[in-house]
């Protein structure tokens, strides 16, 4: 691995630099610290920061702006005639890329020589058997054209590579020197390394901005594509959901209405489950239960939160739904066709949510001041009248704050819906149908091989961005009311 | 003082009897404390309902049937197996004969049927043939072979398959039971742990018997080391930043606001942040637990940076202040006082910040982690990395999703091991804060 390689050597580098910065700061103070500036060690790691950073930005920026560049170049450089019909330029340099990895895989088992790799021709050779003995996968035959573009993506590559380490390498020792130049006495050693420090750490917090960005940027850029291939006022009011597996044709339907009628029913009935006994757990759990009581039953009830969303699925799915059906099914009620149903999902979803909504009612009661209540007391009322008539409306805004983040999570919950609610897309009534949701779409239309060209694969990114931009909002509402109506006791 | 009011109304009852309106008054008081009772009693039902039929349903996993036969095959036998055309037939004939020989023994009256014993056992006489070429010195001396029974007699002694409910397949028939329920007061059937499923890799669709989670297991904890070196380190110098050195201006203000609003994005959101970004993006390889790693960071973030922010608040200025009264700079205050003060409050954060993580599929199945990837342990260090591989939710979704019902024991049985993983991080984590958090 020549990465890792280079990284050693930049490493090395640093690590000489710490030692002999530290030794000459030292030398220039006469070998007594107490004329140094600050402490021996600063001196170090200022050479050692000045080694590693410049030369560790510029590896990575290279990291990705080298495929990046070298992609382009060669598909640049692909004749038209190359792109065969139906395929498209994207598809092409997926095969190149492709081959040139069996080129290099297969010169790493010593199939075949550099040179053969370099300058072989498909017409004279054939290199499609070549490549598949060395157990690569090519998918279909490789032609002169494919072979000629992997051969020049090889090249750039490799030169890009020996570029790499040689301009990161040379930056490594211009640090080391730019270092060990300032590691003299007078010099203020310590603001050094601290403003270094601090821009490392403000780095670290920009990164929560910088994924935030990548998130929409990346649902941007490819729900764009997904317009341009097929229209938004059909995604957005189109009824019918029928994706057609087979690729290209245009027989796909792909309206979201009945994927935000699944999931907004399947909520609905989540929260119906969720709200009442979490909201009740948590009037019992703050007014009513002792110290006792509230250390065993609080933390039994987040153990439901803490349980992986799989682990639900797979309760939904084997025992939820065959219960429900056992009651509501043939054998019974007749109204439920198959386990797989809305109200599964929604009954387990709503399990899920108890804890959520639990635990933020009960911080949202707790924080209701005392004096409040005993007021109430002091007129007569009792327990629960006071609970009813002054705590809740007291409580109400986060109470109402913390039903529409649950509804948030409600809405974004993927494995349960996945495994409990089925995969037929429709729109009803009857809440013991399958019916299906944006989030269990997104997984079904992305999982599997899909080239990220055909519509019935970039319609996922359109459904995460509806996703994305619904939770969104309900976060901001949620923390909007909660902030707006929270009466300040203190 | 006289009041003219205390003669109009005269008093309708005692204090001591209690009216109607009080009476209602109270009922509807305990009726009230009775629907919280209630609701964390029905709380608490789910939870207990969830866990048994997890145990319940996960403990056959555990164990597998296997067909034990001590069988001996002479000399003369090995040869004229050898001399046939059809080898690997001979010996299957010749394994099915020595069990007849075994139910004779016993004085048991049931025909070894070759056909059933082929459903029960698959085809085994390649494993025998294999057996004696490896070991030709064991040609004439006795061997006892366990041989995993399919999985269907797995199905039929944990109860999931009954004798009404068994549909006929090429794995197992209804007349067969009677064989297999001989075998077993034979004591030649017998249940086993189950080692393979533990240590073993994803199987093909129509072998559920010999689906393992181990190799998932080491996917798993490949991307919880790219997540716990990326996220700690990355999740305290943010916290530090924010807590100890930001300034309020607008940049620090957007740098919050996205905080805690990814906390509150949807894990499958961050899968295709995944997959654009990484994979279509950056052309990272594909499945590879490295990619799976990156994206659980992201989304752990969040989590680790608000309680590690927590733990540093908790710590009290005084400290600070005494550490900059003697001539450290903010930067030494704070890496040298405060950090290690806050270091076991921040630990635990990040083990529950690393349980939440690892439970977590969807974002997995959109990078392509999904169960039948996971076919063998990966090569090293590196290969664990960059090979293509499964995590334990993912590939418990695969076994779920499978349409054969022997893979729901899988499932549930990955459960049980994915819940041991969760409790042990946990439980760490609880202990690390009883023991070593300061109250100040």
């Amino acid at each position: 691995m020549p990465l890792l390689w280079l990284i050693g050597i930049v490493l090395a580098i640093a690590v000489a630099g710490y030692v002999i910065g530290r030794k000459r700061a030292l030398d220039s103070a006469g070998g007594d610290p107490r004329n140094l500036h600050s402490l021996p060690s600063y001196y170090g790691s200022n050479v050692a920061m000045k080694v590693v950073v410049p030369s560790v930005l510029v590896l990575l920026v290279w990291l990705i702006v080298q495929p990046i560049y070298v992609g382009s170049v060669v598909s640049g450089a692909l004749p038209d005639r190359a792109i065969a019909d139906g395929s498209s330029r994207d598809l092409v340099m997926a095969e190149v890329r492709r081959t040139a990895d069996g080129l290099n895989n297969a010169v790493a088992q010593g199939i075949m020589t550099d040179e053969e790799a370099r300058d072989m021709r498909a017409d004279f050779t054939d290199v499609t058997q070549r490549l598949k003995d060395a157990g690569q996968i090519v998918t279909s035959e490789v032609t002169q054209p494919i072979l000629n573009a992997a051969q020049q993506f090889r090249a750039m590559n490799a030169t890009g590579a020996i570029a790499m380490a040689i301009v990161v390498t040379l930056l490594a020792i211009g640090g080391l020197l730019w270092g060990l130049k300032e590691s003299e006495k007078d010099f203020r050693a310590r603001n050094t390394v601290e403003q270094g420090v601090k821009a490392l750490l403000i780095a670290a917090a920009s990164i929560a901005v910088l994924t935030t960005v990548g998130i929409v940027l990346s649902l941007i850029f490819n729900t764009y594509e997904f317009f341009k291939l097929y229209p938004w006022y059909e995604f957005f009011f189109g009824t019918t959901w029928s994706p057609s597996f087979s690729g290209r044709g245009g027989s796909s339907e792909l309206g979201i209405i009945p994927l935000l009628w699944g999931t907004l029913y399947i909520s609905i009935v989540a929260l119906a489950v969720a709200v009442p006994i979490g909201l009740f757990a948590a009037i019992y759990l703050s007014e009513y239960a002792g110290p006792k009581v509230r250390a065993v039953a609080k933390p039994l009830l987040e153990v439901l939160a803490g349980i992986p969303t799989i682990v639900y699925g797979l309760f939904a799915l084997l025992t939820v739904g065959p219960m429900l059906v056992s009651v509501f099914g043939k054998e019974g009620l007749g109204i439920m066709q198959s386990g797989t149903a809305v109200m599964t999902a929604g009954l387990v979803m709503g399990i899920m949510l108890i804890p959520f909504v639990s635990s933020l009612s009960d911080d949202i009661i707790n924080a209701v001041p005392q004096a409040m209540r005993d007021g109430s007391y002091g007129l007569g009322a009792t327990k629960s009248e006071t609970i009813k008539q002054v705590v809740l409306p007291a409580a109400l805004p986060g109470i109402v704050g913390a039903i529409l983040l649950a509804a948030s999570r409600a809405i974004g919950e993927t494995m349960i819906v996945v495994l409990g609610a089925g995969a037929a897309a429709r729109l009803s009534l009857n809440p013991f149908e399958a019916m299906t949701t944006v989030t269990a779409k997104i997984v079904s239309q992305l999982t599997g091989d899909a080239d990220f060209a055909s519509p019935e694969a970039l319609v996922a990114f359109a459904l995460g961005m509806t996703l994305f931009v619904i939770t969104l909002g309900l976060n901001i509402f949620a923390l909007y009311i909660v902030r707006k109506y929270r009466e300040q006791y203190e | 003082m006289t009041d003219a009011s205390m003669h109009e109304t005269p008093r309708k009852s005692s204090i001591h009897t209690i009216d109607a309106r009080t009476k209602q008054r109270n009922a509807s008081e305990s009726r009230f404390k009775a629907y919280g009772i209630a609701a964390i009693a029905l709380g608490l039902f789910f939870l207990v309902v969830l866990f048994v039929s997890i145990v319940r349903s996960g403990l056959p996993a555990f164990t597998k049937t296997v067909v034990e036969v001590e069988f001996t095959l002479t000399q003369e036998q090995f040869e004229q197996a050898e001399s046939q055309l059809m080898k690997t037939g001979a010996y299957q004939d010749l394994f099915i004969a020595g069990i007849q020989s075994q139910l004779d023994a016993r004085n048991i009256d049931v025909q070894a049927d070759p056909a059933a014993l082929e459903r029960l056992l698959g085809k085994i006489g390649g494993d025998i043939r294999a057996f004696y070429s490896e070991n030709p010195g064991m040609v004439g001396e006795p061997h006892v072979f366990g041989l995993s029974a399919s999985s269907r007699v797995d199905g039929y002694f944990n109860g999931r398959v009954t004798r009404e409910t068994l549909v006929d397949s090429r794995f197992l028939q209804a007349s067969d039971l009677d064989l297999v329920d001989a075998l077993f007061e034979a004591g030649i059937i017998k249940s086993a742990f189950n080692w393979g499923f533990i240590t073993g890799a994803d199987s093909g669709v129509d072998n559920p018997g010999g689906a393992g989670i181990g190799v998932s297991v080491v996917g798993s904890f490949f991307m919880m080391l790219v997540v716990l070196v990326l996220s700690l380190p990355i999740g305290v110098a943010a916290s530090i930043y924010l807590e100890e050195f930001a300034p309020k201006n607008r940049w620090t203000d957007l740098i919050e606001v996205n905080i805690s609003n990814l906390a509150a994005v949807p894990s499958i959101v961050f899968g295709i942040l995944g997959l654009a970004v990484f994979i279509q993006f950056m052309h990272l390889p594909q499945s590879a637990p490295l990619v799976g790693g990156l994206v659980l960071t992201l989304m752990t973030l969040p989590t680790i940076i608000i309680s590690t922010r927590a733990s540093l608040k908790s710590v009290p200025p005084s400290i600070r202040d005494a550490a900059l009264g003697v001539g450290a700079s903010k930067m030494q205050a704070v890496f040298h006082h405060v950090l290690p003060l806050a270091m076991p409050g921040i630990l635990t954060g990040t083990i529950i910040g690393l349980a939440q993580a690892l439970g977590e599929t969807a974002p997995l199945l959109l990078i392509g982690m999904v169960g039948f990837v996971a076919r063998g342990y990966p090569d090293g260090f590196v290969g664990g990395f960059v090979e293509p591989n499964s995590a334990m939710p993912a590939q418990i979704y695969t076994w779920a999703a499978r349409a054969d019902a022997s893979f729901y024991d899988k499932a549930w049985g990955g459960i049980i091991v994915l819940l041991v993983f969760l409790l042990t991080m946990n439980i760490i984590a609880i202990i690390l804060r009883r023991r070593f958090e300061r109250r100040w």
